[in-house]
């Protein structure tokens, strides 16, 4: 009895005064660090600014980085479509590469290179006029004419596979000269 | 004033007697029985009456066949567009009294008949006894009598053997009847199969079933295989299809296998082949290995349809810049350009008769159906409406089966070999094209 009593009283004591040794002992460090040079707490308080800063760049950097990387993936993705999307047409009853044509081959070329993995199928397709058997012929031609152009720019030509599809295929039902134009294609599929 | 008239009447009699008389004289002179000239198409159409059948015993079955029979007749002469049926309701002869086998010529020769068909049935159980006859009503003389026995649905057979002897008689010509037509057949996009019909269009029947898209299809001379392109492994290929078994071979090549086309009376077919770089003719054997190639030329070369003696063969190539009928001599190798008009000429079909082609022309926009002499002489055009293509000639060179867009969706046409009497034949839905005259299966 005697003896908690003491030890109770004790702590009463001790308690308070570790608080205040606590804030004593901080205002003392902070009355220092405003009137005189860095003490040991200064340079934690720099260091730790200058990891916070370290941190931020890191994070901005990363975040650049995946940025940078989505922007690259869109691109890609864009280029991917684009190479899908983006047909070379004909003159009726032509299998030959005008200026356009060859244009829209080169950035097909410039795909391939730059996914040299990808295999790729060439469609030739026709518009309706004409007769079955003729337009087979001549989708194969203009699929045929794509695949030469390509392989003659450097792509090899095991990557790349004919296909036509005559006039059983068009884009456009129509039946005037618009639609026919849109019909008259080589389409590119990725396998 | 009364008199001029009268006179001017005169004349007129005076002239349509003696052009009857002069062609009569002359079918008198040529010896048996001369074939009658259809190669003038200011012909006019033959009138023949085909009353009904007259039953013999009074077996309910008789009354159904002699007017089911007599109609088909009738059908199958008038189909040929040489022929116009006389309508029943004028005849003067009750078929059911008169004598089949001796008939009352002057009664038929006033209703304006120029040839009568008479005929007799009698039905035991299920077994049909037919005879028929075939008459020249002014010469008043039997040209054809033919006496058919088999089962009761045998009928239609029986009548279009009949009607093959008639053209024999009359035109020298034999098989219209016992041929039949393959198409394709399109319900919707992605889906084209291939059917068979009779000669005149009737009983469609679809003889491939893949799912896919197949075209141009060709019987073989033996009518028990059919040739076409399908993509049903994914890319125009050539297969060639026992009808009956529906077993089918692939010739399997790189590149397109397409238009192929039958030697006349053996198991042999043309197709073009492109596994060497470009489409070249092939002569293949019925199992689809190649024997040898016929047309090796840079570019398109496709549609092969061979002359009736298989020694000379046609086809499209574009080796002057623009797709041209071509004749190739088979023997020599020689080839000679036959299309000169137009810058699109494709589908040559030659007829069985040896001295004519058939094609397609693109003229003023439209596809259009030509008939040219082999000799390059003769150009004609047969169609002026809609797109036309794709002709076919019957195995007895005397009619013309093409397809048409003149009504919109493109359908089945006949027509005869002189482009009159065009008109639809195949009833389906959907739009029919490429159809193709098989041989003769007449046994």
């Amino acid at each position: 009895m005697k003896k908690r009593m003491f030890v109770v009283l004790a702590l009463m004591f001790v308690i308070p005064g570790l608080l205040f040794t606590a804030s004593c002992a901080k205002k003392a460090v902070k009355s220092d660090a405003a009137v005189a040079a860095p003490s040991d707490d200064a340079a934690k308080k720099a260091a730790a600014e200058k990891a916070r800063e370290e941190e931020l760049a890191r994070q901005k950097a990363l975040e650049e980085a995946r940025l940078k990387e989505e922007a690259a993936k869109r691109e890609a993705m864009a280029a991917r479509n684009k190479f899908m999307n983006e047909n070379v047409y004909f003159a009726f009853d032509s299998s030959a590469l005008d200026a356009t044509a060859q244009n829209v081959l080169k950035d097909k070329a410039a795909w391939m290179k730059a996914n040299p993995k990808e295999a790729v199928i060439i469609e030739g397709h026709c518009d309706e006029r004409g007769t079955v058997a003729y337009n087979l012929a001549l989708g194969e031609r203009r699929a045929v004419a794509c695949k030469n152009f390509l392989v003659n720019m450097g792509i090899p030509a095991a990557s790349m596979t004919t296909v036509s599809y005559g006039k059983e295929r068009p884009v456009d039902p129509g039946h005037n000269e618009q639609a026919w134009a849109k019909n008259r294609r080589a389409h590119f599929v990725i396998k | 004033m009364i008199l001029h008239v009268l006179r001017t009447l005169q004349l007129t009699v005076a002239c349509y007697c003696v052009i009857t008389c002069s062609f009569f004289t002359l079918s008198q002179a040529a010896g048996k029985y001369d074939y009658i000239d259809i190669s003038n198409p200011q012909m006019k159409k033959i009138p023949v009456a085909v009353p009904e059948f007259k039953p013999l015993t009074g077996n309910s079955m008789e009354g159904t066949i002699s007017g089911l029979g007599a109609r088909e007749i009738s059908d199958a002469l008038e189909f040929t567009g040489y022929f116009r049926s006389l309508d029943k309701g004028s005849f003067l002869v009750d078929p059911r009294q008169a004598d089949p086998a001796m008939p009352q010529f002057k009664a038929w020769t006033t209703t304006g008949a120029d040839f009568l068909v008479t005929g007799a049935v009698m039905v035991n159980d299920t077994n049909l006894d037919l005879e028929l006859r075939f008459f020249d009503t002014y010469k008043e003389r039997l040209l054809l009598g033919k006496k058919y026995s088999g089962h009761i649905d045998d009928r239609r057979r029986m009548v279009k053997r009949f009607c093959s002897e008639i053209m024999k008689l009359l035109f020298g010509n034999a098989g219209l009847f016992e041929s039949q037509i393959v198409f394709v057949s399109s319900a919707g996009p992605g889906k084209k199969e291939i059917f068979l019909s009779d000669f005149d269009g009737s009983s469609p029947k679809q003889i491939t079933h893949n799912g896919s898209v197949n075209l141009s299809p060709a019987l073989s001379p033996d009518g028990q295989h059919v040739a076409y392109t399908s993509y049903a492994a994914g890319k125009p290929d050539l297969y060639i299809q026992h009808i009956a078994s529906q077993k089918a071979v692939l010739v399997d090549q790189k590149g397109i296998g397409i238009s192929p086309s039958w030697v006349p009376g053996r198991n042999e077919l043309a197709a073009s082949l492109s596994f060497s770089g470009d489409p070249d003719i092939y002569l293949l054997t019925i199992n689809g290995k190649i024997i040898n190639k016929i047309v090796d030329n840079p570019g398109i070369d496709i549609s092969p349809s061979f002359s009736p003696d298989g020694k000379k063969m046609a086809f499209v190539s574009k080796r002057a810049g623009s797709p041209q009928v071509y004749i190739q001599d088979l023997g020599s190798g020689r080839v000679d350009r036959l299309t000169f008009e137009g810058n699109n000429n494709t589908q040559p079909d030659w007829s069985p008769k040896g001295d004519k082609i058939a094609y397609t022309s693109l003229a003023k926009g439209l596809f259009q159906i030509m008939v040219i002499g082999v000799d390059g002489k003769g150009l004609a055009q047969l169609t002026y409406d809609g797109d036309n293509e794709s002709p076919s000639w019957s195995p007895d060179g005397s009619m013309i089966v093409f397809s048409s867009t003149r009504e919109g969706p493109s359908k089945i046409y006949v027509m005869t070999a002189y482009g009159t009497d065009q008109r639809r034949i195949v009833d389906l839905a959907g739009q029919q094209s490429e159809p193709k005259w098989s041989p003769s299966s007449a046994n």
